[in-house]
């Protein structure tokens, strides 16, 4: 299918130049009149009863404001997951309790920055040390205490799917093998800490500027906490330096911001420092994973029987989509005749984790994709051509959950084979070097509505004037990932206008039509898109009656939107500039203005997503046999990520990627200690790759049209982040010989399984 | 903590404020001078993302105290463009190259930029590389940004000689 000219080109961000030049505002470049400053105090310890607070002396201290704690604000607990009202867990400020190292205890409000600090060190807390429990083993283990009072166990949410006969295919199975693996946490590490800035000027009304993902979600849970109307909370757009996932739920300085503006009349800033992100931040879930897997001897798969526990931290966060996603993306990308899963979101007295990059598959695709290199080893068959014997294609069932509607699979596998030079290098291994696979798939949004909106996932309103421009509004957020340029070229295509005529109006939940549920689960493109696509087909339908009016057509015709103009498409010469056709149909209307909304709402398309990407990576390492260390020098990368909008924007998410993937397998790591504690709380410990550390790389394309998508696109954000860690262990182990099965991979466990160190 | 009567010459501009000696230069350019292109990202000398030049020599401003700022020379992102039209090759080419995706790294990367190209006018990807090494970026997984600079190194180089 041939796109129009705009789609797929590589058009500099529109938010770029303001960018370069320090102009566009983040949420703590905000500054108002009268505005106060807010400070946290957490708990420092990882489980503990609150005997007694005092904040008589931080009250009295001049200059502060406001002084709130668990006992001042309304018990109304918020969790992403409205659907099941008892997965909402988490309070702003803690009751009673507090369950893990930086759980929030109490919020203060001063003139300055420097005395809200020193009101929060008056604050007196009495605590009750309560046994720790800091692993999902204590925490399943029978007489476990409970870190929620109020559930029954301290596993949260089970997550089973359960297709085909398992015992039957595992006793035809030649071959199985049984492994169990560890994954580690990170962090987002987004540059921007968070942030945000309430106003309240009407009584009972606040707005809140707030770096997040997800403008809507904020709004209604700020609302149900507050105590307010939904429609008397007002999120608005500021620059969002990065989210990866950690800014997508309310969180309780965005609470004790509107609150204490409501209280005080006053504007109330709040923004964390590094440490605060590092120490107390949301996190990529650590997991433990058990799998077993059969294959016939010439390679079929057969069967997976994937069992998992996630580290969720004291709260539930985003861990159930992650738990859900986890069971998803243990049987993608093959097909599998059976397939088990059991998931259990675990409580335990660390700071929570939540969704990050990938959502449940990194970890999930990690296992899968080692022990598909694992078991190419046992059967004598190359990984590549064991995979592209069970590889998923165009059209395939994943019984409950989608029809495959797009699949460039086995094409990236071939692909990435050609690029990387596979079969020559993995034939004659050179000593110290390795090759090796990994490959991914991912949603393009999801379909399961556990936020519970009534609403339209996606929703855009076009309005186009007589001087030829139009303006598209849309809750949709730009987090760096592009859609602010994006969802303008899809706009430029349908109306056939110049992408400089449109003004965008983004993420402010007063003025933008209801509702976009934000950026996460690659599902902005998709679905804004296609919002944007209804809306603009609308204001066609609108515009097209003036041309058949004004030119006496035939209705056989049928009209273009091209270069600023409308036009008979059987003779492009007979027609109006975009400009007067919109005149013409204004006066048409009696002063009526041309506006139409477009939504999107997944239908027919199972439970998961609308449409899956698809990929595979190689890495090329050389492994110092005397020191351990992984020095990787090439990544190989063919992915399909349907028709790309615009084409820089996707090269940006796959280089972004890999440096988070990069990070992921070898570098970053967060450490705790047996009290709870994050002790890694500066980016001088939590190592991320730098410029020097990134390796070069190669990618090829592999354009599928995903029937889903508008004009074909489907997802390029997160499933680029999965295959990284897979590729480079599998790389590893043939430069060496070890394994990781336990990640991350550092020069420690190489030399110690190279037996040059105990 | 009696404050101290400091002058500083931003950009070209002249500021006197009174600071406490243990404000951080950052802080003095954010919130008393409004200059708030200058970000936060750690406030630890890490990640790069308060990078100014101050007397020709790239700092970060979060481990800079103002008070050592008195009197210097200093230029913040703000500083770079001749016009919000106009903007520094090394801007134009963070824009073109699709360097710049959140952006809240960006002005230290391009602050970064400026002072290895005008201390080294012909850098080679390598040195490029090292030159960035103090600024984090998590979005664009660094390569864009390091085309950028280079081809904005290629276009002042050719500019340098027309001129």
């Amino acid at each position: 299918m041939k796109n129009p000219a705009i789609i797929g080109k590589s058009i500099p961000r529109m938010d770029a130049p303001a960018k370069v030049t320090g102009r566009a505002l983040y949420a703590d470049d905000l500054k108002m009149p009268a505005m106060l400053y807010g400070k946290i105090l957490r708990s420092p310890l990882a489980h503990a009863l609150i005997k007694r607070i005092d904040v008589s002396r931080a009250k009295a201290l001049p200059g502060v404001k406001d002084v709130i704690t668990g006992a001042d604000i309304p018990q109304v607990k918020y969790g992403n997951w409205r659907l099941v009202p008892q997965s909402q867990d988490e309070l702003a400020l803690a009751v009673d309790k507090v369950r893990f190292v930086g759980d929030e205890v109490a919020a203060v409000c001063a003139i300055d920055a420097d005395t809200a600090q020193h009101a929060i060190e008056l604050i007196e807390v009495e605590y009750e040390e309560l046994p720790l429990i800091l692993s999902v083993e204590e925490a399943t283990a029978e007489g476990a205490g409970l870190i929620h009072d109020e559930s029954k166990g301290n596993v949260s949410l089970v997550r089973k799917i359960d297709y085909g006969d398992l015992e039957e295919m595992f006793a035809k199975a030649d071959y199985i093998r049984e492994d169990t693996f560890k994954v580690h946490p990170v962090q987002h590490a987004y540059l921007e800490p968070c942030s945000c800035v309430a106003h309240s000027e009407e009584a009972n009304r606040v707005t809140l500027w707030t770096s997040t993902q997800t403008p809507y979600i904020v709004q209604c849970l700020l609302a149900s906490t507050l105590g307010l109307p939904e429609n008397n909370v007002r999120v608005m757009k500021v620059q969002v330096g990065g989210g990866f996932g950690g800014k997508m739920e309310l969180r309780p300085w965005e609470f004790c911001a509107s609150f204490m503006a409501m209280r005080t009349g006053r504007p109330v800033k709040f923004t964390l420092t590094r440490a605060d992100e590092l120490a107390f931040g949301r996190r990529r879930h650590p997991m433990s994973i058990y799998s077993k897997v059969g294959f016939t001897k010439d390679g079929k798969l057969l069967a997976k029987d994937f069992q998992v526990m996630l580290d969720g931290g004291a709260y539930n966060a985003m861990g159930p989509t992650a738990t859900f996603l986890c069971g998803t993306f243990g049987n993608m990308l093959y097909n599998y005749p059976a397939y088990r899963y059991f998931g259990r979101h675990v409580y335990t007295n660390k700071p929570p984790a939540s969704a990050m990059r990938g959502f449940g598959a990194p970890q999930a695709a990690f296992v899968a994709e080692t022990q598909m290199n694992m078991a190419a080893d046992d059967l004598g068959i190359d990984p590549i051509d064991l995979r592209i014997k069970n590889a998923m294609q165009t059209g395939d069932v994943i019984p409950d959950v989608a029809t495959i509607s797009s699949c460039g699979f086995k094409e990236c596998l071939e692909k990435v084979r050609e690029i990387s030079g596979w079969d020559a290098k993995r034939k004659d291994p050179k000593p110290g070097k390795g090759l090796g696979i990994g490959c991914f798939s991912f949603i393009s949004g999801g379909v399961f509505n556990w936020f519970n909106t009534k609403y339209n996932f996606s929703a855009a309103e076009v309005s186009v004037y007589e001087d030829g421009t139009a303006q598209l509004a849309t809750m949709a957020c730009d987090i760096g990932q592009g859609p602010d340029t994006a969802m303008r070229q899809i706009l430029a295509a349908e109306l056939g206008i110049p992408i400089e005529n449109i003004r965008l109006i983004a993420m402010d939940t007063a003025t933008t039509p209801k509702a976009d549920l934000g950026t996460w689960g690659s599902r902005v493109t998709l679905m804004n898109g296609n919002a944007v696509i209804d809306a603009a087909r609308k204001i066609k339908e609108m515009l097209i009656p003036v041309l058949f009016e004004e030119m006496d057509l035939n209705q056989i015709h049928d009209i273009g939107f091209e270069d600023g103009r409308v036009f008979v498409k059987a003779n492009p010469k007979k027609g109006l500039t975009f400009g007067e056709c919109v005149y013409k149909a204004l006066r048409g209307r009696r002063g009526e203005p041309l506006t139409a909304r477009g939504f999107y709402t997944p239908r027919n398309k199972g439970l998961v997503s609308p449409a899956f990407s698809f990929g595979a990576q190689v890495a090329e390492v050389d492994v110092d046999t005397g020191t351990g260390l992984i020095k990787v020098e090439k990544m190989y990368t063919a992915h399909d990520c349907g028709m790309p909008i615009n084409k820089m924007a996707v090269e940006g998410q796959l280089e972004g990627a890999i440096q988070m993937g990069l990070g992921y397998a070898l570098m970053e790591n967060l450490i705790m200690d047996d009290k709870g504690r994050t002790l890694n709380t500066t980016f001088l410990d939590y190592k991320m790759p730098t410029a020097e550390d990134m390796p070069p790389g190669e990618s090829a394309d592999v354009y599928t049209y995903e029937p889903e998508g508008p004009y074909g696109a489907k997802e390029a954000g997160e499933g680029l982040a999965i295959p990284t860690a897979p590729a480079i262990t599998h790389a590893v182990h043939q430069a060496t010989g070890y394994r990781c099965m336990e990640t991350p991979i550092t020069p420690e466990k190489v030399l110690r399984a190279l037996n040059k160190i105990k | 903590m009696a404050k101290q009567n400091i002058e500083l010459i931003v950009n070209g501009d002249r500021y006197e404020v009174a600071v406490e000696p243990n404000r951080m230069l950052v802080d003095v350019l954010r919130e008393d001078l409004g200059l708030t292109g200058t970000k936060i990202g750690c406030a630890q000398g890490d990640c790069g993302a308060c990078t100014v030049i101050m007397d020709g020599v790239s700092i970060s401003s979060c481990l800079t105290l103002a008070v050592e700022a008195h009197q210097r020379d200093l230029t913040t992102i703000e500083g770079l463009a001749t016009s919000p039209q106009e903007l520094h090759p090394i801007q134009e080419s963070f824009v073109q190259h699709g360097a710049v995706q959140c952006g809240y790294c960006t002005p230290g990367m391009v602050m970064s930029a400026k002072h290895l190209l005008d201390n080294n006018p012909k850098p080679s990807e390598q040195e490029i590389r090292q030159g960035l090494s103090g600024n984090l970026c998590r979005c664009t997984g660094y390569n864009k940004i390091v085309e950028a600079i280079g081809a904005a190194a290629g276009k002042m180089a050719s500019s340098a000689k027309e001129g």
